[in-house]
């Protein structure tokens, strides 16, 4: 059996779905939203690299390699931003976010 | 030489770019001072005048840089210019705020500075790549400027919840792009709307699914119902002067970067986009003033009026036309003109040192301000869309241009959510001039006392001289539609 387009789509598909479970469901640690954006992310990235190696053309890739640039940028600013909270809250739990009801 | 000139057209991104920079470096090579923060902050808004000027002098013809990834034309001029105002406005209302808090650091300006910078490359974006760029620097500043005070519980917590729904929102949008891209082979505008003619992406349902995705991840940036639940929260918990500069400048930023996409890439599609912005408008129009009817907090109360307003814009877009376009275009200068000037009005409702948000502490304002209740009454009667304000027209342009692109019943379900939204805003008035008066502001400071002043009048008067606003808002609309 080949590994086709379809293969690399549905693992992407899959590993998105993941991501944004995780983002909903988790009711444990901040940490793990952040893991899971990163998984949105490289999910993203499987389908644009698959893509473009299927279609032979480059921009998929240079795509991906943006996203990975403001994927760290973005690790960097939500983890700043998570010490800055747990300095107010001493907790990063999920649950113990609820100061604001929305 | 050639290569140098032929970057002109990107000159005011490079100045504030650069501008940025140099701020950011003069203000760690000074004194970690107030003094040292207030004086960035002015230059800040300096240098944001000095690249108005550039940009409002530069030719109106239409002119793509860097392989067609960047695009300058009289739309993104427009744009440009009310993005500028927005992020200036609200930040020469933030510095007194900013100095009580004793959070007045050099780092505020130089980040809004930044995101700035980011919502001039939405603005501009052509290619999907470029739309990503621009929409994570914008972004990424905002949720920093959120957090902006480390010491209070509610700012950072208000940054947390920002960054955790714009991250996903950014996935989802990203996802939907390399959809588009997978099932076009291409991520520039320009190839997308040839390769999209006449229909040709109607039955690709990849394609579809990639269009859903990327307007998903564009909806929770402006807002919109279903997408919209950070927003009370960021606008409550993060500083005042920060919540003025989220409902003005990112609103217009994001705003534009969708009828650009949605007018430049899917044209050809306009018969499947068309159908979600319907959905999001009348979701935003109905749950934004209902939900506004029981808040007890000013600022959330403008929170979901900022929703309510969202799904009014969007019923420009949902037209599809020119008309449409203009209108969407004359909405969002005078909501940037309505949302900073009730802002200011909530910085200046202060006791002392102590911010007093409630809607309540607006008791009989009439009888111990009463240039401040005559002000906020205005701002308010013109939010609710009673002529001869302002936001009457806005709203009249929006809802005309739907019932000439024949969405008639988006149209009256329009008017009946401004019948309920001018409801909770009439009450606020209500409040403001028949209740018995509470305590007494203190005297607010000149900066925020002015834009108060300039945005009332703005509103009342612009009646008397409508013409330029429309000219400026049809040309512009022109750029884009052709």
């Amino acid at each position: 059996m080949t590994i086709g387009l379809a293969h690399y789509l549905t693992v992407a598909a899959c590993l998105f779905t993941l991501g944004i479970l995780g983002i909903f469901l988790n009711r444990k640690n901040v940490i793990v939203i952040l893991m899971s954006v990163e998984l949105m992310l490289l999910a993203v990235n499987i389908n644009l690299v698959a893509f473009s190696a299927f279609l032979g053309n480059i921009t998929g890739q240079i795509f991906a390699l943006f996203i990975l640039t403001v994927a760290a940028a973005e690790a960097a600013i939500g983890l700043a931003i998570i010490v800055v909270y747990y300095r107010n809250r001493g907790s990063i739990a999920v649950e113990d976010i609820n100061m604001m009801k929305g | 030489m050639n290569t140098l000139s032929s970057l002109a057209p990107v000159l005011p991104e490079i100045v504030l770019a650069v501008g940025a920079m140099v701020l950011l470096m003069l203000g760690v090579f000074r004194e970690d001072t107030a003094r040292n923060g207030t004086s960035v902050g002015w230059l800040t808004v300096l240098l944001m005048a000095t690249v108005a000027i550039l940009v409002g002098s530069a030719g109106a013809e239409r002119v793509e840089l860097f392989d067609g990834a960047f695009v300058v034309d009289a739309f993104s001029r427009f744009c440009k210019i009310l993005i500028l105002g927005a992020a200036a406005v609200s930040l020469i209302l933030g510095f007194g705020y900013f100095e009580r808090a004793r959070i007045m650091k050099f780092e505020i300006p130089v980040v809004a500075l930044l995101s700035t910078v980011g919502m001039f490359m939405m603005v501009s974006a052509n290619d999907l790549i470029s739309l990503y760029l621009g929409l994570e620097l914008m972004s990424l500043a905002l949720y920093v400027l959120a957090a902006a005070r480390r010491d209070s519980l509610r700012s950072s917590e208000s940054g947390l919840k920002y960054f955790v729904l714009g991250a996903l929102s950014s996935g989802m949008l990203l996802y939907g792009a390399s959809l588009i891209y997978g099932f076009t082979g291409t991520t520039s505008f320009t190839a997308l709307a040839t390769a999209l003619k006449d229909g040709a992406g109607a039955q690709n349902l990849g394609l579809i699914i990639g269009l859903v995705f990327l307007l998903v991840g564009l909806a929770f940036k402006i807002s919109a119902v279903p997408f919209h639940m950070w927003t009370p929260d960021v606008y409550e918990g993060a500083p005042t002067p920060v919540t003025a500069f989220f409902a003005g400048a990112p609103k217009v930023a994001a705003m534009a970067l969708l009828l650009r996409v949605l007018h430049d890439a899917f044209p050809g599609m306009l018969f499947q986009w068309q159908q979600i912005i319907v959905f999001l408008s009348v979701a935003s129009m109905l749950l934004g003033s209902f939900a506004a009817i029981g808040q007890t907090s000013i600022k959330r109360l403008l929170a979901f009026s900022s929703i309510a307003n969202v799904g009014f814009i969007l019923i420009g877009l949902a037209a599809g036309t020119e008309y449409g376009v203009s209108s969407v275009l004359i909405y969002l200068a005078i909501y940037v003109v309505m949302t900073l000037g009730s802002f200011a009005v909530v910085l200046a409702m202060r006791r002392k040192d102590e911010m007093d948000e409630t809607i309540q502490s607006l008791a009989g304002l009439s009888q111990t301000n009463l240039p401040m209740a005559v002000a906020f009454a205005a701002l308010l009667f013109s939010l609710a869309g009673i002529p001869p304000l302002a936001g009457f027209f806005a709203k009249f342009y929006v809802l005309d241009a739907a019932i000439k692109a024949g969405l008639t019943p988006l149209a009256i379900i329009g008017v009946l959510a401004s019948v309920v939204g001018a409801f909770y805003y009439l009450r606020v008035v209500k409040i403001m001039f028949f209740d018995e008066p509470a305590d007494k502001f203190t005297q607010a400071e000149p900066a925020v006392r002015w834009v108060m002043a300039a945005s009332a009048l703005l509103v009342t008067f612009y009646v008397v001289y409508p013409s330029a606003l429309l000219d400026a808002a049809g040309s512009a609309a022109r750029a884009l539609v052709p």
